[in-house]
């Protein structure tokens, strides 16, 4: 490659003394002087989450109230740093839904464990798991720490369904019912 | 004349100039812990953010507005700076020379409140004779600022040689160094002031009330400040004041990215705070004595001196209104050109070392002697 040679003007005495230079930078910090601050004063202001954030995962409810977790513990299989344990247990006769026979007995997630890589909600059939908008945990103890199922429900609340797949289901087995013995 | 005027002018003489030299300390005191206050607001609102804001007294939130404003402002951070000072814990690592490590932020201390003594700070109308406000107007007043101002040079030493370690050594011999080199500029550059003002045949003086004095003439050229009849003098003693101040783009001595802490990285909790409010107390003596010199002291406006501006506004006989006028007004000036050591702080970034040195001998030294020689010869044709 061919050298380029660049010529570089000397200095003006204007710009060797440093002043005009000067001049100009405190301009521009005067400038600023005035600005408002940009700062987000962060307990009382809050940032805006953007759609899509991974903070810590919660268990939602579906919109007839009942808790959508089935406890096939693959979100348990899938977390990378294992920090979900279910206890599955069995649901009693006459839960909402028939087919639903188990659920979680106990759902404890880890949150010194959790690196909030969305896995769990990623793999979960049920959509029962969500990484929604808290970013700001603490506690005093490793065991306050460990959120268990009756937070991470209440951190999760309801949250709209796009299928309500077992409402489908049973209107699918009702219509079969009806039309009896169906093709 | 009032029960508590006629108290203390029936005091001893001695008392007398105690009280006053205490009630002056009290001022500079809180003054310089103000100007740390200021320094943190002002660069926070330079970078865009809001400073320090959340500290508050339980009970003081309940004042209406002014508790809120307080808070905002950061005042009440200013106590809890200077208790935290006092209550953490003192540390002398093992390895420093005692004695001078203790006596380091002490002689910082004492020039920076010595030099206060000379400063006129404000001044009344008596019998139509403007009379200074001061604590001692001498004649040999900026000389004395001068010959005292350099011992705070002693401080970093001591402080650098005390503390037994590199980067404190490195420092303050940066720091010696430096405040050597710029004091003949600085010196220099006040010189064509006194000439003026010393015209052949008058009573020689240094004192800076005198200089006020002078700037308060009628007349274009005796109403004129020096800042604008001796631009280039105002230039280089504001340059040299930087550097002797060790502010940015000079603050060679405590350059953190290269120094840690510089002269002071050894010291902590109180001893570390009399050495910042020692730098800061300079400042403002430097700031003074640069508005007394070059920015008309306490005269509201160049050509309009004080008598005038009393006439003006009907405060001639009010000798107290006028005196607490004409010190807010200087105090003013001052507070004007501390803002401007804070606004050049963070507008330019830090000189190498070498080229504070060069800029020193080689550039500022010279331009301060053909200033010198330059305006000789200007005085010398204005008086003839």
């Amino acid at each position: 490659m061919a050298i380029v040679p660049i010529e570089r003007k000397p200095l003006s005495l204007a710009e060797r003394s440093y002043l005009p230079q000067l001049a100009a930078g405190l301009k521009i910090t005067l400038k600023h002087l005035f600005q408002p601050a940009v700062t987000l004063e962060y307990p009382e202001q809050r940032p805006s989450i953007p759609p899509g954030y991974r903070g810590a995962p919660t268990l939602v409810k579906d919109p007839h109230g009942r808790t959508k977790c089935v406890s096939c513990q693959l979100c348990e299989f899938v977390c990378p740093p294992k920090a979900i344990r279910i206890t599955p247990g069995e649901l009693p006769e006459g839960a909402p839904v028939p087919q639903v026979e188990k659920g979680p007995q106990a759902f404890d997630i880890d949150m010194l464990r959790c690196i909030y890589c969305g896995l769990c909600e990623e793999v979960c059939p049920e959509e029962a798991i969500f990484l929604q908008n808290q970013y700001s945990l603490s506690g005093y103890s490793r065991g306050e720490m460990v959120n268990h199922i009756d937070q991470l429900l209440e951190m999760g609340g309801t949250l709209p369904d796009a299928h309500f797949k077992w409402d489908k289901k049973r209107q699918a087995e009702e219509a079969a019912a009806e039309g009896g013995g169906h093709h | 004349m009032n029960p508590v005027a006629a108290f203390f002018f029936g005091l001893p003489g001695l008392v007398q100039g105690l009280l006053k030299g205490l009630a002056v300390i009290l001022v500079i005191f809180p003054m310089a812990s103000l100007c740390t206050l200021a320094e943190r607001k002002v660069s926070a609102w330079m970078q865009g953010r809001p400073g320090p804001n959340r500290t508050i007294i339980p009970w003081a939130a309940y004042i209406p507005v002014f508790g809120r404003l307080f808070q905002r402002l950061g005042l009440f951070q200013l106590a809890a700076d200077g208790l935290k000072f006092l209550f953490k814990e003192d540390i002398t690592p093992d390895t420093v020379n005692k004695p001078y490590f203790i006596a380091a932020p002490i002689v910082a201390m004492i020039p920076a409140l010595t030099t206060v003594t000379v400063v006129p700070f404000g001044a009344y109308l008596s019998h139509g004779r403007v009379v200074p406000l001061v604590l001692a107007n001498v004649d040999v007043g900026l000389l004395a600022v001068f010959a005292v101002a350099s011992l705070g040079v002693y401080s970093l030493i001591l402080a650098g040689w005390a503390s037994n370690s590199k980067y404190p050594f490195l420092g303050s011999v940066r720091a010696s160094a430096q405040l050597i080199s710029y004091e003949l500029s600085l010196t220099l550059a006040v010189l064509p002031v006194f000439l003026w003002i010393n015209a052949p045949g008058s009573d020689g003086s240094m004192s800076l009330a005198r200089v006020v004095e002078f700037q308060s003439q009628g007349g274009f050229w005796g109403g004129a400040w020096f800042l604008f009849t001796l631009p280039v003098s105002a230039f280089i003693f504001i340059v040299a004041l930087f550097a002797e101040t060790n502010r940015q783009p000079f603050d060679m001595p405590e350059s953190e990215a290269d120094l840690v802490g510089g002269f002071h990285t050894e010291y902590g909790a109180f001893k570390w705070a009399l050495f910042f409010v020692a730098e800061y107390a300079n400042m403002i003596i430097g700031s003074a004595v640069f508005a007394l010199l070059f920015l008309g002291g306490w005269n509201p406006l160049p050509w309009v001196p004080l008598a005038t501006f009393a006439h003006w506004v009907g405060l001639a006989g009010h000798p107290f209104w006028l005196g607490l006028v004409s010190i807010a007004l200087f105090v003013g000036k001052v507070a004007f050109l501390i803002f401007f050591f804070m606004w050049v702080r963070w507008t330019v970034p830090r000189f190498r070392y070498d080229q504070v040195m060069k800029i020193g001998w080689n550039k500022l030294l010279p331009l301060a002697i053909a200033n010198l020689i330059a305006c000789a010869l200007g005085i010398a044709l204005l008086q003839r």
